[in-house]
Formats: C-alpha cells, structure tokens, sequence
C-alpha cells in the first residue's frame, strides 16, 4: 500500500521543504535587521523585472541546469556525485583547449566541438572514481571530493603554467577566437523583433542546456540505458537477476553525469568571459546537488530549481547591491535546501505520512 | 507442574503487513532444552527476537519464572536472565573475542579491571563447560564454531538463566554441531533453560526435550520430543492444509531440455551449498524440488538462473551453459531461452517502485521488440503488459500502477505472466504460491500446466510439499546441498517425503514405487528413530573429523 | 636547503599540522562510531568565525574559544538530528552544514563588522599568544638541539600543544575506556552494542559531540592562534583534507599524528616555494596543493594499504526490518 500519494511525495514534500527553508532564510535577514518583504520585491525586480535581470537569471540557471542534471543522473543510480565542481573545471580546460587551438570558422562549428570537448574531459574525471568505485569499492563521494581539489589544483598549474598569454598577469587563457564568441540572446532575439537586454550574459547554451534536460528525460525513461540505471538504482539484487552489470553502470552513469557537468563550463568560458579564468565554476557544482534534491532528479524539476536558484543569484546580487545583505545570503538559503530536501527529508516526510494514513482511515 | 522460566501469552507482531507472530502461546520448563521448529519465515526469530526486547511485540505478555516481565529492550532481557544467540553473531569482528564478551558489560569506565575480570571468568566457563576460546583472538580471525562460543560465553558472563540459540548449526560443521549440543547439554544439566530455534528435524530429535512447532506465524503444536517423530514433525511443519486439486492430464515427457551433471556452488563463505547435483528435466514434464528450506534449492535456481556462479555441467537442449564468468548472467540465460520465477518477487523479480508495465520486460529489456530506433517503445511495451495484465487476470489490469501498489498475488501474476509469455523452453519457478491467495494460486498451477501442456519443461521449487505434489509429474528430494532422491509424483508420499527431506530412507520412504534413493538417504533405513540418528550423526562426525 | 631554513619549514609544518590534527581527531570520533562527517570544514570555519567574533568583542580568547565549541557544537546537532535521529543522509547533511556555515559566517561577519566579510583584527588578549617553554631562551646557543627546541618544540600557542596532546588522549580514550570500546563497537557492528543493552543513538550522539568540540577549537585556532581575526573562508578546504588525512591513518590516532604532519608539510612546503626541484624534474606547487588528495585516492583505491572505513559507517542504524 502506499503511504502517500505519489503528487504528494513529488510535489507536496519539496513544497515543505522550500517553505522551511525560505522561513528560515526570513528569520536570518530579520535577524540582521533587513526587511524580509522588500528583500523579496527587491530581488524579484532585480531578477525577473527586466530583460537584463533576466538575462542574468537565465545565464545562472544555465549553469545550475547542467551541474543539476550531472547529480540527478547519478542519484538514479543511487550514487552521489559531489564531483560536479571538478568536472566542470576540467570541462572548462577541455573548451578552452578546444578554441584556442583548433581552427573553428564559426560559432555553430565551435559550439558543436566545444561541447564534445567539455563533455569528454567532464567525463574523463568522473571515469576514474567510477572505476575505482565499480571495480575497488573506493566510495565515490571521498574520491570525487579528492578530485574536486586535484582539478582546483591542475586548473590554477595550466593557468599560470601553460596557457597564461607571455606577459599576462592574472591567471587567465587568452581570450578565445573571435569566431568562437557564442552569440547572446540579445543577438539571437533581435532578428525575431523581440527586445533582449545587450549586457547580459544569458546565451546560446541556454538552448543547449534545455536541449539537455530533454536528452537527460529521454535517456533516464526512454532508453534502455536509462531503464537499466534505474532498476539498478532501485534494487541492486533485483538488477543482478536481470543480467544489468552493476560495473558497466555504474561508469556509464558517471560518464553522462561527468559529460553534463564538464558542459557546464560552455556558458561561463565561452558563453561569457570567452576565456578560461580560475573562478569560471565558483560553486555551481556543488549548487547542482541542491538542484537535483530540490528537482527530485527529474529533469523538469532540476529545469524548474535551477531557474529559481538563478533567480536566488541574480536576486541576490541585487539585495548585495541595494541592501546590507551580503551575496551570501543565497549559500544559506542554498544550505538549507539542501538539508531540508535532503538530509531532513524523514522529517518533513514522516509526519506527512502520518497525516495521509490518518486521514485515510478516517475516510475508510 | 512447576513454575515455566518462560511464559509467553498472545504474542503478536506485524512489520507493516506482515503478520510474522498470530497470538503465540509456550510454556518453557525450567532446566529443559526446548526446541521451536519451523520453516524459514514460519516467525521463530521473530518471536525469540521479542523475547530478547530486539523487537517489540505489538500485543502479548512475557512471565519469566512466573513473574510477569516487560521487555523493552536488550538491557531488560538481560537483567531478566536472558542471553540470546542470534543466527547472525551480533560481533564486533574486529574486536577480540574479550572484548566482546566485555561490551556493554563492563565494570568501571576503565576497560583494563573489566578485561581483566573477564579473563579470569571466561577460563572458569571454558573449564565447566568446555567453551574454550582464546580470550585474545581477533573474531574474524576464528572459525565461525569459535564465534558461536564467543555469543555463548557472552550471555553467560552476563548471569543469563535463559539461553536462546537462534538457528546455531546452519554454518557449523557436524563435528561443530556435535560439539555445541554436548555443551548445551552440559549447560541443561547445570539448570539452564535452553530454547533451540531450528529447522532441522534431527536436531530437534537428537538434544530437545520438548518442542513447539510453527507455522506461518502461528504455534502449531507443542509436544515431548520422546513422544514424536522426524516424519511427524515435518509434516507439522509443512502442513496438511487442503489438497489444492489441479486438474492435469499424464505427462508426455519427451527429450531432455535441461541436463546437470555434477553441479556444485560454494558461497562467499566457503560453505558447499550444492553438493555434486545431477537431474535431468525433459520437455512437458514438471520436476519439483523438495525439501526443507535452506538445503539447496535456491541455490540451484540462483545458479540455473544466472544470478550465482557454479561448477559442473549444465546443458539446455544439448548445449552447455556457462556457469562463471562474464556469459553466466541472467541476460545469456533468457538468451538461451531460460524464464525464470524468483523465490524472492519483492527483492528480485519486481523493481517495486517501477510500474506494472517497465516490470513486465525486466530482464527482457533488450529484446529489440521493444525498441524503437534508439528509444524504447513505451506504447507498445504498455499495451502489451495491459493486454497480459487481462490474460493474467492481474488485478486492478492498470499497467502504470506501481509494483509495489499490487498485493502479493497480483505481484506474482506479474512475474509469472512475464516469463511465461517469452514461451522458455525451460522455466524455472520458486515458492510461485508464497504469500498469494488461493484464487491466485489456484490461476497460477493451472498456467504452469498449461506450459507444461505446450511440451515446455519446468523445474518447481517450493517449500510447500501440496503443491509439490499436486503441481509435478516427478518429484526430487533434497537435503544438505544434494538430491535424495527421485521419482514419480503419483507414487509419492508426505510421511514418505517427509523423512527424504531430513536425509532419512525410512520404511514410509522405500515403500515409495518407481523411486531412486541415494546412497546417502538409505544407508539408513527402517523407521527412523532417534538412536539411529544418532548413530548416523556419529558416522558422519567421524567421517568429518577423518577429513579434517 | 640549510638548516635555519629546514627548521622554519617544519616549525611551519607544526603550526599548519594543528588545526588538520584537531579536525582529524574530530573526525575520527565521529566516524569511528559509524557517522560519516563532510562537515568538518563548515564546523571549523563556524567556530573560526565565531572564535574571532566573540574575543573581539570582549577582548578574551577564552571567551572566544568558548562561543566557537558551542557553535561548532550546534552543528554537530544538526548533524546528529539529521543523520541519527530523522535517519537522513549523512553526507547530504554534511554538504548542507558546510554551505551553511560558508554563508552564515559572512553574512553575520558582515551585518556585526561590516568589513566585507571579515573580524576586526584581534588585539593581545584576544588571541592565543606564543609560549616558551622553560629554558627555551638559555637552550638556545646550545648546537642543533638547541635551535630545535627553541624553535620548533617551544615558542608555539597553546592549541598547538593542546592538539599534540589530544593524540595519546584520543589513543587512550579509545583502547583504554569502556566509552572507547563502545564507541569503536558502534561503529563497527551497532546491532551488537546494541543486543549488548548499550544505546546506539546515545553514544553516535556522543561521538558527533566530541566532534563538534574538537572541530570548534580546531577553528578557534585558525582564527585567534593561527591568523589574528577572521576572513571570509579561512578555512580554504582544511576540513577535506582532515577527511583525507583520515583516511589516510587509517581511522587510527598515531597515524593520524603522522598523516596531519605529512599533509602540513606539504602545506608549509608549497606555503614557502613556488616549485620543487628534484633533480631533473621540477614539481609544481600546485602539484604540492594536490598530493594530499592524490595520495588519498591512492589509498582509498587500495592500491597501497587498503583503507577500511567502519563497517557501519554511513548507514543508519535501523533495528526493525
């Protein structure tokens, strides 16, 4: 029998968890003697009242799409990939590689082999935890923690080491081909007569990324990969009865999961500072996680959290500018999404199930 | 009479749906060994469980030495005077066997008194009742006999009156087991109070003094052991419930289908759990397995089915079958035309949280049927389930409902409509009826025969000996990982079967026409009694210290 | 390398080794009773935060050290809530309390100092002040042993030798206590502590505790000793490599002693060079950066001495089925 309905536990239990989440953040800005009212009037305007606030809002979300979607691909796989920040990382090696030394005549061309190249090196660095966890049983969440640092690391060497322009000083590539420039949506909304703000950094990724959550709701319960990543996920004794290979899933997994992350860097590299700088990533990886558990790993949900974290960036920008409340704010609110859709499922989960069979009864 | 050490009244206990414990009565007299006999998931451990305070009873009352007694937790049952060992050691197994023994009993935040006094008692104990273990052994590092010593020693240096052993000799060797029962013996003597939980008939025959039977969570039966017998016991356990009549015409066997020759698995632990197995199935015939659960017919299954490494030879339809390595999954065996029902539809045949109808191509996912360019084809895929669901009679015929939102039968119909409809030449079925309702049970024999009918050959493992006998047209025993014997279903008898499946040949059993016995089973023959089992037990402990 | 030299790197390796050694040793209470803990970084960066906050504004140390135990405290609570009682996911917990404390601890820096992020500079008083040790400065002219005394054994705070101490205590907690045996049971086997009539939850309680207190003066040591005041996240991933170097002892106190100064050296090496060079090849220090965690792969992927957690570690303690 079930203990609730299935609306209730995909739509019901992330409302709660939100809510107290966003109580919470409440009290903290009271607590610091803002007003919590204007602070969310203030941040809806900055983000969702202009095309500029858009266009940073969706330039965000684009971000929070890929590294959302790396987490929830693994999670269906009932593994935790806390690697994503990493696998962006070596994903924004692998564009700039790709534009800085390859000959791409334009942005089409550049973008199609951009992707290939940040999806391959993501990839690469989730291959080998998920090898070590499929063949050694090295927990994947220590080893992806450990290579999170090891491409912090290599990131900063390859920038100051190898790809630093002579005579540069910050460590940063050389900015990238004019041809490579990915067009914003001010340049591709313009043909259709429809006004978008010129300064902001929302981009053809963005498409890419919606293009993704579609790929990622195809593979997840359209293929048979995707039926197999489940059912493995799902039960493990049941998967080995049905001849599923619990090593070639669980690397395949962390391949696609790894790729979706490693892609996260065509939005912050090519798409807007259109070189490789140290803080191309700043966090988004480890947002994708709050992303993924706000999203329920389905990809209309990781579609709909990470808008509404891009909201929380942008707005939170806004509040950092206007008010006393600093940027952090939104690590908090970040934090305590994440405790409360994750870690304190069980406790906004079994009261709700109590409630649910009670009322039940009552009807029966 | 005299005040019982344990009374136990009206016990009952549910996890979820599952009713393990019905109002359980027992009487335990004091300075007896009593023995709780039953099949696997009969409610046993359960009930012992709750009289340990590991679980709590939903409803019942629990007299120790007359005395009325709440058991909340282990603390309780322990200064109550009750040790328990449980069949899975509750040990640190990085910890020495001291250490152990001390943990959760310590006198004083330093460990070194407590250690100390602990030393000094457990050589008293090894020298009253022979437990002897080496106080500094690392657990892991000691046979598993040794470990049981440890639990032993651990209710009795904690002053327990009371001990329950919980399934002791299933990872023993019988020298082992001879071992522990000369100890429980010695203990019975001193005025201990032993219950014995097992599922072994010999056991119960060769050191209780009295015992209970259960029965899918119900206390059957409560007897002198002097007073019963092995066949009498099994039948209790197995139960005589109504013969469910299926209505079947003669088999016509034809040509073999599936032929094992000399198979044998080891499990992860190093213990033989099939012993050089040989049957041959032929097509429109149904073999049924017997046997009390935990001898090996799961693990036939598991092996036949892909899911467990094996070695010998199997062959299905004069080509072999790989029995390790990377072609030993389930996919090259339903390649190979193999269906196969699991014991356990929950943990394995199902993936609960999937709907009816992704359920109804798991593990024939990849059949290119499905497929549909690079996707899968979830229209056709769903119309088909729905139109099995009717065939199968599933209710509520709903394909995008959960798996786990079918009761059992329905479950079941789910499975069983899944590797029926592949048409195997070969389809293997475990415990097809546990947990379903009759009407479910009844549909289910009768699309199993209706296979059989289409010349297809089935291998039915089942611990219920009805349906054995009403389903199959030959019937094989086994005991301890090896066939006991074979032969026709007709000729079959419960009292007969019932002393194949404690490994005895007695007259019941010979009377059995048209039957093969193995050697095994009848170097012991006539009614079995209990000194004759023992000395069977006797030669095979010698058998099994010559090989040490 | 000359001497002076060698010796300023390893009394450099001292000072960095302290708060890993601290967070380590917390870790190792937490995790040997069977409770995972990637909140290490947000418990220290907390109590840093909290550490400068509080001695600033009332010009003690003591007081600050104090704020920052029952800050980190409160952490491990929330931990314990999530993880022990409400049976969540441990490393989800631990991931949402370092967020948590990376933005609380600049929002609040901000609101109270409104130095973008960061404490006042903390005065005498307010932070742990070197200590000689007796003879120190008459010891050292004496050759070699003198300077290293001098140097490197004296002449440090008070947390430094508090940490060094914490090793034979932990060691002696944990294989000498009945709470040691209990705690190291837990974490192994907790059906058997508690068919032993021990409270499971209790001790993990107990366990996420001590960590809590360790992680606390971990990060008020970063903050009062370590640095005087507090930035925006000083802790700059030492509570991972606390993880690391966990894992690296082996969940064992003496090896982790040794583990944390291996991992603080690497850190005061890279601290004073650029690169290394070793003969023909020349590593980077950004490769310095990396080795802890690259060793820590290495031996979480059991090529080099298997690394096994506590068997129990990571999964809730369900008694019914």
């Amino acid at each position: 029998m079930e203990r609730m309905p299935s609306w209730a536990d995909a739509l019901l239990v992330p409302l709660i968890s939100l809510l107290l989440a966003a109580f919470i953040s409440a009290l903290v800005i009271v607590a610091i003697g803002e007003d919590p009212l204007a602070a969310v009037v203030l941040m809806v305007k900055g983000s969702l009242g202009s095309t500029y606030g858009w266009g940073y809002t969706l330039y965000y979300a684009t971000n929070f799409m890929f590294t959302g979607l790396a987490v929830a691909v693994a999670f269906h796989a009932r593994m935790f990939n806390i690697g994503g920040e990493g696998q962006a990382i070596v994903g924004g090696l692998g564009v700039a590689l790709v534009c800085l030394y390859l000959p791409l005549p334009h942005w089409t061309v550049a973008l199609l082999v951009a992707t290939l190249g940040a999806a391959a090196f993501g990839a690469a660095w989730a291959l080998i935890p998920a090898w070590l966890q499929a063949k050694r049983g090295s927990h994947i969440v220590i080893t992806t923690i450990m290579f999170n640092f090891i491409a912090a690391s290599l990131l900063n060497y390859m920038l100051v080491n190898v790809l630093r322009p002579p005579r540069a000083q910050d460590p940063a590539t050389a900015r990238f081909p004019e041809a490579t420039n990915l067009p914003t949506l001010h340049e591709l909304l313009a043909p259709l007569g429809i006004e978008f703000s010129k300064a902001a950094p929302a981009n053809v990724t963005l498409i890419l990324a919606l293009l993704a959550c579609l790929l990622v709701w195809l593979l997840i319960w359209r293929t048979r990969l995707g039926y197999e990543i489940r059912a493995f996920g799902h039960s493990s004794t049941a998967a080995r009865y049905a001849g599923i290979n619990p090593v070639r899933i669980t690397v395949l997994t962390m391949l696609v999961s790894g790729g979706l992350a490693g892609m996260m860097a065509l939005n912050t590299t090519m798409g807007e500072a259109e070189r490789l700088m140290l803080n191309s990533v700043e966090g988004a990886g480890f947002i994708g996680i709050a992303v993924a558990l706000m999203g329920r790993s389905h990809p209309l949900g990781v579609l709909m959290a990470a808008i509404l974290f891009g909201f929380l960036y942008q707005g939170g920008a806004e509040l950092a500018l206007w008010t006393s409340i600093p940027r952090e704010l939104i690590v908090v609110i970040q934090a305590l999404v994440i405790l409360f859709t994750g870690a304190l499922d069980n406790m906004v989960r079994m009261p709700l199930e109590r409630l649910f069979l009670a009322t039940r009864r009552k009807k029966g | 009479m005299t005040v019982p050490a344990i009374e136990l009244i009206g016990i009952s206990k549910s996890f979820g749906p599952v009713q393990a414990n019905k109002d359980i009565a027992i009487r335990v007299e004091r300075g007896t060994i009593h023995g709780i006999i039953g099949e696997n998931g009969a409610g046993k451990s359960t009930l012992m469980s709750i009289l340990y305070g590991f679980y709590k009873a939903d409803a019942g009352e629990v007299f120790i030495s007359g005395q009325k007694t709440e058991i909340p937790d282990s603390q309780a049952a322990i200064a109550a005077g009750i040790g328990m060992v449980f069949q899975h050691f509750k040990l640190v197994e990085n910890f020495t066997v001291l250490e152990n023994v001390v943990l959760g009993a310590e006198d004083g935040r330093l460990l070194r008194p407590s250690l100390a006094k602990a030393r000094r008692e457990l050589k008293a104990l090894a020298d009253d009742y022979g437990l002897n273990v080496d106080p500094d052994a690392v657990i892991e590092t000691i046979g598993v006999g040794q470990q049981q010593r440890v639990e032993i020693l651990k209710a009795l240096y904690r002053q327990a009156d009371i001990l329950i052993l919980d399934e002791p000799t299933g990872v023993l060797t019988p020298a082992e087991a001879d071992q522990l029962f000369r100890i429980l013996g010695r203990l019975r003597d001193e005025g201990k109070t032993i219950i014995l939980i097992t599922h072994k008939l010999r056991e119960i025959m060769e050191i209780t003094d009295s015992v209970s039977v259960m029965r899918r969570g119900q206390m059957i039966a409560t007897v002198k052991t002097a007073d019963t017998t092995p066949t009498e016991l099994a039948e209790l356990m197995v139960g005589r419930k109504v013969l469910l009549r299926v209505d079947k015409t003669p088999a016509r066997p034809g040509d073999p289908v599936l032929e094992i020759e000399g198979l044998s698995v080891t499990d992860s632990a190093g213990v033989a759990r099939l012993n050089d197995v040989s049957l041959t199935l032929r097509k429109g015939e149904i073999l049924g397995l017997a046997g009390v659960a935990g001898n090996g017919q799961s693990e036939l299954l598991e092996v036949l089915g892909g899911m467990r490494e094996g070695r010998g030879t199997v062959r299905l339809n004069g080509k072999p079958l790989a029995l390790s390595g990377p072609d030993a999954d389930g996919q090259a065996r339903r390649a190979a035309g193999i269906g196969h029902v699991p014991e356990d539809r929950q943990r394995e045949g199902l993936v609960m949280p999937y709907s009816a109808w992704e359920n109804s191509i798991f593990g024939y996912h990849r059949d290119s049927r499905w497929q549909n360019g690079p996707l899968m084809d979830n229209a056709s895929i769903t119309a088909n389930a729905r139109e099995q669901m009717e065939r199968f009679d599933v209710r509520p015929p709903d394909p995008t409902l959960a798996a786990r939102n079918f009761s059992g039968g329905n479950q079941q119909k789910i499975v069983v409509a899944r590797e029926i409809d592949q048409g195997p030449d070969l389809l293997l079925i475990g415990q097809p009826t546990r947990g379903v309702d009759i009407g479910a049970i009844e549909f289910i024999h009768q699309q199993i025969i209706a296979l059989r009918d289409q010349g297809k050959a089935i291998l039915l493992v089942s611990v219920e000996l009805d349906e054995i006998l009403s389903l199959s047209d030959r019937v094989a025993v086994m005991f301890d990982g090896k066939i006991m014997g074979e032969g026709p279903a007709d000729s079959a008898t419960q009292s007969g079967l019932g002393g194949l499946m404690a490994g005895l040949a007695g007259d019941d059993t010979q009377a059995m026409a048209n039957w093969t016995l193995s050697a095994d089973a009848t170097r012991q023959v006539g009614t079995p009694s209990v000194e004759k089992i023992e000395a069977q037990l006797a030669e095979k402990h010698a058998d099994a210290s010559k090989e040490v | 390398m000359d001497f002076t030299t060698a010796l300023q790197i390893l009394d450099s390796t001292v000072r960095l080794s302290t708060p890993l050694l601290l967070a380590c040793l917390a870790g190792l209470f937490s995790e040997r009773s069977g409770i995972f803990d990637i909140g290490l970084e947000g418990k220290m960066l907390m109590a840093a935060f909290i550490s400068a906050a509080f001695a600033f504004t009332t010009g003690s140390v003591w007081l600050g050290m104090l704020a920052a135990i029952v800050a980190s405290m409160a952490l491990s609570a929330l931990h314990g809530l999530a993880s022990i009682t409400f049976r969540g996911n441990q490393l989800i917990s631990g991931v949402a309390i370092n967020f948590l404390a990376a933005g609380l601890t600049v929002l609040i820096a901000q609101n109270w100092f409104g130095l973008g992020g960061r404490t006042p500079s903390l005065e005498t008083g307010a932070r742990f002040e070197s200590l000689t040790l007796p003879l120190a400065d008459s010891l050292a002219g004496v050759p070699v042993l003198g300077p290293i005394y001098a140097e490197l054994i004296s002449g440090h705070t008070l947390p430094v030798y508090f940490a060094f101490a914490c090793v034979p205590a932990t060691w002696w907690v944990l294989y000498r206590t009945r709470f040691g045996l209990r705690l190291r049971a837990v974490g192994e086997n907790p059906a058997a502590v508690d068919t032993a009539g021990v409270s499971v939850i209790g001790m993990r309680y107990a366990a996420v505790a001590i960590c809590g207190l360790l992680c606390g003066i971990a990060g008020a040591y970063l903050a009062t000793a370590l640095q005087a005041g507090f930035i925006k996240d000083m802790t700059a991933g030492r509570g991972y490599i606390a993880l690391a170097a966990l894992i690296f002892a082996k969940w064992r106190p003496w090896y982790a002693l040794v583990s944390c100064l291996l991992f603080g050296f690497l850190q005061a090496v890279a601290l004073r060079y650029q690169n290394i060079e070793l003969g023909p090849i020349t590593l980077p220090g950004q490769f310095m950066d990396a080795l802890p965690y690259i060793l820590t792969v290495v031996i979480l992927a059991g090529f080099v001495g298997r690394a096994i957690p506590p068997r129990a570690g990571g999964e809730p303690y369900v008694k019914e089925r």
